[in-house]
């Protein structure tokens, strides 16, 4: 990425609030939530499957997961999202963020399938493109609830300039 | 009958996942939002100055309890049912209940636009159930 891209997507995004521009860095973050999270289900998914069945009666098996080499990897890649999104947190809200993980989901089927085997059905697809797009909604509104600024800006017009 | 009651349980769990993470998501946001912006502690009080600010409040160690309530609810789900059901309903599902309880404790600014998308995951969760 050239230094005029970055500086034009800080730079849109800076149309939606001043002080809180959002920069490469942020991106970086937000590609971490996502991967992070993504393939941290699906090694835990792995390693779950390795272990087999947890019956509630046997519930303290669970506290012998992490050991399973796959739920630990799980368990780094999920920390690694952890930290992601905490640090995301400061700058934007709980419901933006959220939103913008669940693009997620399509690489989770997608790994599910591949990586783990798993017969994803149709319907099963629909759900998963349906909930995308319903959160795709999201991501073109402002990232942090803010009070209006004295120049007052129309943010939803310079959203994809 | 043996199938039909595995799906209960399997929703069951996912409902704990849910309700734990909620809490915990937002109890950390809170957290996050009284602590500030985490790059200006930093610049004031280094890396170690703006990770005490976190680890040391009280909402924060009880949003991770809720947090590994919700983790271990997780696993057990992962070890009954596939990650493609469990990974986009429990995560979906959470969006949602984040979105309520956003407005209700962190008074966030919750617009017509994120309550579109919140029946469009509800439409998506059912299409994920049949």
């Amino acid at each position: 990425m050239t230094a005029s891209e970055t500086q034009q997507i800080s730079g849109s995004a800076t149309a939606h609030h001043h002080v809180h521009s959002m920069s490469f860095i942020r991106y970086v973050l937000l590609a971490l939530i996502i991967l992070g999270s993504t393939y941290g289900d699906v090694y835990l998914a792995k390693g779950m499957k390795q272990i087999g069945g947890i019956s509630l009666g046997r519930w303290h098996d669970l506290l012998f997961a992490p050991f399973n080499p796959y739920v630990a990897l799980g368990i780094v890649l999920l920390m690694i999202f952890y930290i992601s999104y905490l640090a995301s947190l400061s700058w934007a809200d709980l419901s933006y963020i959220m939103p913008a993980t669940t693009f997620g989901y399509v690489l989770t089927a997608l790994a599910a399938h591949f990586m783990l085997g798993e017969h994803v059905s149709v319907t099963r697809w629909m759900g998963i493109i349906m909930i995308t797009a319903g959160v795709g909604f999201i991501t073109g509104g402002p990232s942090l609830t803010i009070t209006p600024t004295p120049e007052g800006v129309s943010p939803h017009l310079e959203v994809h300039s | 009958m043996l199938l039909l009651s595995a799906a209960i349980s399997t929703w069951a769990i996912i409902a704990v996942i849910v309700v734990a993470s909620t809490a915990g998501d937002v109890l950390t946001a809170r957290t996050m939002k009284s602590v500030g912006d985490l790059d200006e502690i930093r610049a004031r009080s280094g890396l170690l100055g703006a990770a005490r600010a976190v680890v040391t409040s009280k909402t924060f160690l009880c949003g991770v309890f809720f947090m590994a309530v919700g983790f271990f609810s997780l696993l057990t789900a992962l070890s009954w049912a596939d990650v493609s059901l469990v990974a986009p309903a429990a995560a979906s599902l959470t969006f949602v209940t984040n979105a309520i309880a956003a407005q209700f404790f962190l008074n966030e600014n919750v617009d017509q636009r994120r309550w579109i998308a919140a029946l469009l995951v509800f439409a998506g969760v059912a299409l994920l159930a049949r």
